[in-house]
C-alpha cells in the first residue's frame, strides 16, 4: 500500500467532520423555510393589553399583616403551578414576602418606624429596564420582551444558573428536581416546569395576552398596580407622580420596574 | 523517515472497518421487509367533527413538530398567540388548550406512532398532556 | 504515537485501572444526579453554583500556567525549558477537559448544551468562556502534539505551528480572564465585583499550575528514565515564589480596600469565610488553612536555601496548591453567594454525590494527563537512547 496509515486516519477524521458539518451547513442554507405556507399567519390576540414598560406600584401602607399578603402569593402560585417544595434548598417561589431588611438590604435603617420593620414587603422579579440576567444568558432563554417584561423561554434554557448569579434582587428559582410532585393543585391551563431550568414570575404574560390583569393585582384589593411606565396618562404613572416611592437596590442601575409606596 | 510511508497492517484495517460497516448497518439489512404496518393515529368524536384541522392531514403528520415548534417560538418570544389559517380560522396557539382540546386521546393519537417511530418528545414534561381528562 | 500510552508496566496499568475506577464510580452518581437533578448536590436557591463551577474556576488557572513554560521558551528563547514545555501544554490539555466536564455536569439541561452555538450570545461572558477554553484546548493540542512529533523524528516542527504558540500565549491569559469576568461583571454581588478578580486568578493559577507541574516533574524523574532536569525545576519554582507572593498581595488589597472603605456589600462575605456571619462559619477553618498555607510556602519559596532543596520545595509546592485550591476551590465560588443578595445566610455544603461525581471528573483529567505524559516521556526517552 502506498497510503500511510497516519494519512488514511486523517483523510477518515476530515471526512468524518465533513459529514458531521452537514445538518450545519443545511441550517444555514435553509434559514427561511418554516414549512408555514403563504396564506397562515400569526398575530396578537385583539383584546391583548399593550405597554412600552409594564410597571408595578406596591401600596405597602395597604397591608398590615403576612395575613394579608397570603392570597396574593397564593393567587399567582396557584395559577402558575408553582410547587411548593418544602426542602429549604429547593425551594421554587416567584412573588413572596420579605421584611424590609431583607427586601431592601442596602436601605436598611437603623431606627425603622414600628410598622415598617416587621411588616412583610412582597418581593418578586423587577422586570428591570437593562436587567442583568439577560446579560448573563448564554443562549437567550431569558429576554426582554418589547413590552418590557424579562421572559423565560423554558425550551431554551440549558440550566446553567448564570442568571441567578446575575440577578441582584434573588427573584429567580431552579428546579432541582422534578417539580409535579409538589403541585398540590395543577392549573390545567398552564404548563408546569421540568427538572433542570430557572424559572421566575413572568408579569402574567399569558393573562395580559387575553386582556386581563396580573393574578396577583386581581387579588390585591386595589393595593397592586399595574400599568405603562412610559404612558403619562397610566394609573402607575399617576400614583408615582403623587406619592415617594422607593425601588429596590436602585444604585446597581438595573431600573427596577417595579416601585414600592412605604 | 520511509516507515512512516508504509501502511501497516492495512489488510487488517480494511477488513476491521468492513466488519465495522456491517454490524453498524446490521438492524438496516436485518429488518428490511419486516416493517410492521405504521400505525394511524385514532381521531376522537370531537376531532372528527370538526373535519379539518390547521393544515390538511398529510402535512399535519409530516410537520406537526415544525408547525409546533413554530407555535412555541411565537408564542413564547414574539407574544404572537393566534394562529390564522388559509381560510381564515383562528386558533390559540396552545398544545395542552388547543391540540389537545380536540386530540383528547393522547394514547391513541400521540404515543402511537411517536412509540412506533421510536421518539419520545418531552412536550408533556411540562405541558398537561390531557386537560379534559385528568380534570374528571 | 498513541500506540505508546498501551504498553506499560505493572504499575502503569494499575494506576490507570484505579482511575478508570473512580471515573466509573463518579459516572453512576452522574447518571443519578442525570434522572433525579441537581437537587442531590448541596446547591441551593441561594448557592446557585457550588463545587463543580469553583473546580472548573481553579482547574482553568491550572491550565493557563502552561504559558509560563511557553512564553519564557519562545519569547525570551530560555532554552532550558524547551525540555519540558510539552508537559506543560499537555497538562493543560488534561485540565481544560476538566474545566468543560466540571460545566457540563453543572448543567440542569445538558442534553441541550449546544444551544450555545445554536444561539450565539456575544453579550453572554459564557458564551466567550465556551470560545476560549475550547479554542484554548485545540490550541494546546495541535501544538503539543506537533511538537512532540517533531521531537521524535528529529526534525524541524512544522513553520505553521509558530504563529499557533504566539497566539497560545495571549490565549492562556484570556482563559482566565474570561472566566474571571464571569463573576466580576455580576451587580449586586460584591464578593466578586473588584477589578482586581481576573489579576488575582492569574497571580493564583500561575502558582497553582507550575507547583502542580514541578511535583509532576518530581514524579516523572522518580518513575521514568526522563529527567525534567534541577534547572528547570528551580525556574519553575521561582515563578512559583513570585506568583504565590503577588497573589497574596493581591488578596491583601483586596482586603484593604473592603475593610477600609467598610462597604457592607463587600465586606459581608470576607466576614462570612473568615469569622463567619450570623453565626455561620463552615468555611472558617478552611480559609484561615488556606491563608497559612500560602504564608508558609511564601517563607519556604522565597528562602534560597529551602527553595533549592527538592525535598523541602516538594513540600512548599504541594501547599501551594492546597492553598490555592481551598481558597479557589472552596471559598472564591461559595463566598460570593454568602450573604444572599437578600442578605439571608445560607450556607453551602456539598454532598456526597456531588463529590464523587466531582472526584470522577478528576480522574478522568488524571486519565488523560497520564495517557499525554506517558507519551511524550516514552518519545522522550527514545530520543535521549538515540541520542546517547
Amino acid at each position: 500500500m502506498k497510503k500511510s496509515r497516519r494519512s488514511f486516519l486523517q483523510i477518515a477524521g476530515v471526512s468524518a467532520l465533513g459529514l458531521g458539518l452537514k445538518p450545519v451547513a443545511d441550517l444555514v442554507a435553509a434559514p427561511a423555510e418554516h414549512g408555514e405556507a403563504p396564506a397562515e399567519r400569526v398575530l396578537k390576540n385583539e383584546a391583548a393589553l399593550k405597554a412600552k414598560q409594564w410597571a408595578m406600584v406596591i401600596d405597602t401602607r395597604m397591608f398590615e399583616s403576612a395575613a394579608d399578603l397570603e392570597p396574593i402569593i397564593e393567587a399567582c402560585h396557584k395559577i402558575h403551578n408553582v410547587p411548593s417544595i418544602d426542602h429549604p434548598r429547593h425551594e421554587i417561589k416567584w412573588i413572596w414576602e420579605e421584611e424590609f431588611k431583607h427586601a431592601f438590604p442596602t436601605q436598611e435603617l437603623r431606627f425603622l418606624p414600628e410598622r415598617i420593620e416587621h411588616l412583610p414587603f412582597l418581593v418578586l422579579c423587577n422586570h428591570c429596564e437593562d436587567p442583568p440576567c439577560v446579560r448573563a444568558c448564554p443562549t437567550k432563554a431569558t429576554f426582554k420582551r418589547e413590552d418590557g417584561i424579562v421572559l423565560m423561554d423554558f425550551h431554551r434554557c440549558i440550566g446553567c444558573r448564570f442568571c441567578m448569579a446575575a440577578c441582584p434582587y434573588g427573584s429567580r428559582s431552579f428546579n432541582f428536581r422534578d417539580p409535579r410532585p409538589f403541585i398540590k393543585e395543577t392549573n390545567l391551563k398552564f404548563p408546569t416546569r421540568m427538572k433542570g431550568v430557572v424559572e421566575k414570575c413572568n408579569f402574567c404574560a399569558e393573562r395580559l395576552a387575553v386582556g386581563q390583569m396580573p393574578a396577583c393585582v386581581e387579588a390585591s384589593n386595589g393595593a397592586l398596580t399595574f400599568g405603562d411606565l412610559e404612558d403619562p396618562e397610566s394609573d402607575v404613572r399617576k400614583l408615582l407622580s403623587e406619592n415617594f416611592t422607593i425601588r429596590r437596590k436602585q444604585a446597581l442601575g438595573t431600573g427596577p420596574a417595579v416601585y414600592y409606596i412605604i | 523517515m520511509n516507515n512512516t510511508r508504509t501502511f501497516y497492517d492495512g489488510g487488517k484495517v480494511i477488513t476491521g472497518l468492513v466488519i465495522f460497516v456491517v454490524l453498524v448497518t446490521f438492524p438496516f439489512w436485518y429488518n428490511h421487509g419486516k416493517a410492521a404496518p405504521a400505525p394511524e393515529p385514532q381521531l376522537t368524536e370531537k376531532a372528527k367533527a370538526e373535519k379539518a384541522c390547521i393544515r390538511p392531514k398529510n402535512e399535519m403528520k409530516s410537520a406537526h413538530m415544525q408547525i409546533l415548534n413554530n407555535w412555541r417560538n411565537n408564542v413564547v418570544r414574539n407574544a404572537d398567540r393566534i394562529h390564522e389559517t388559509a381560510d381564515g380560522k383562528r386558533f390559540e396557539m396552545s398544545l395542552s388548550n388547543t391540540c389537545v382540546d380536540c386530540h383528547s386521546n393522547k394514547a391513541d393519537f400521540c404515543d402511537r406512532c411517536h412509540n412506533y417511530v421510536a421518539v419520545n418528545p418531552y412536550c408533556w414534561n411540562c405541558h398537561i398532556d390531557n386537560p379534559k381528562e385528568t380534570s374528571k | 504515537m498513541l500506540e505508546k500510552a498501551f504498553k506499560g508496566s505493572k504499575r502503569y496499568y494499575g494506576w490507570m485501572t484505579a482511575l478508570l475506577a473512580v471515573i466509573g464510580i463518579g459516572f453512576g452518581f452522574y447518571m443519578w444526579q442525570l434522572r433525579f437533578g441537581l437537587g442531590i448536590t448541596g446547591m441551593s436557591r441561594d448557592v446557585t453554583w457550588g463545587f463543580y463551577i469553583a473546580q472548573f474556576t481553579f482547574l482553568v488557572g491550572v491550565a493557563a500556567s502552561a504559558v509560563m513554560l511557553v512564553l519564557p521558551y519562545y519569547l525570551h528563547h530560555y532554552k532550558a525549558f524547551g525540555r519540558i514545555t510539552i508537559l506543560g501544554e499537555f497538562l493543560a490539555v488534561a485540565s481544560v477537559t476538566m474545566c468543560i466536564l466540571f460545566i457540563f455536569v453543572d448543567l440542569g439541561q445538558p442534553m441541550r448544551v449546544l444551544n450555545v452555538l445554536l444561539y450565539p450570545t456575544p453579550n453572554s461572558v459564557l458564551f466567550w468562556d465556551m470560545i476560549v477554553l475550547n479554542g484554548y484546548l485545540l490550541l494546546n493540542i495541535v501544538i503539543g502534539w506537533k511538537i512532540l512529533e517533531a521531537e521524535r523524528n528529529a526534525v524541524a516542527p512544522p513553520a505553521w505551528i509558530k504563529p499557533l504558540i504566539y497566539i497560545s500565549i495571549p490565549w492562556a491569559v484570556s482563559i482566565h480572564t474570561v472566566t474571571a469576568f464571569l463573576y466580576c461583571g455580576l451587580p449586586g454581588r460584591g464578593f466578586w465585583l473588584t477589578a482586581i478578580l481576573a489579576p488575582r486568578f492569574l497571580s493564583s493559577a500561575f502558582a497553582s499550575g507550575p507547583s502542580l507541574l514541578i511535583l509532576l516533574c518530581l514524579i516523572v524523574r522518580k518513575l521514568t528514565k526522563f529527567d525534567p532536569g534541577k534547572e528547570q525545576i528551580q525556574s519553575l519554582a521561582k515563578i512559583v515564589a513570585y506568583a504565590i507572593s503577588i497573589n497574596v498581595f493581591f488578596f491583601l488589597c483586596e482586603v484593604f480596600v473592603v475593610f477600609y472603605s467598610k462597604i457592607p456589600e463587600h465586606m459581608d462575605h470576607f466576614k462570612y469565610l473568615f469569622v463567619g456571619l450570623h453565626g455561620h462559619g463552615a468555611l472558617v477553618p478552611w480559609m484561615w488553612t488556606s491563608l497559612g498555607l500560602m504564608v508558609i510556602s511564601i517563607v519556604l519559596l522565597v528562602i534560597p536555601s529551602t527553595r533549592q532543596n527538592e525535598s523541602i520545595l516538594a513540600v512548599a509546592c504541594a501547599t501551594v496548591f492546597a492553598g490555592t485550591w481551598i481558597d479557589k476551590g472552596l471559598g472564591m465560588i461559595s463566598g460570593g453567594f454568602v450573604p444572599s443578595p437578600l442578605h439571608h445566610v445560607n450556607e453551602y455544603i456539598p454532598t456526597m454525590p456531588e463529590i464523587m461525581i466531582t472526584l470522577g471528573v478528576w480522574a478522568t483529567g488524571f486519565f488523560i494527563l497520564t495517557v499525554l505524559f506517558k507519551i511524550a516521556i516514552t518519545v522522550k526517552e527514545e530520543v535521549a537512547g538515540v541520542a546517547s
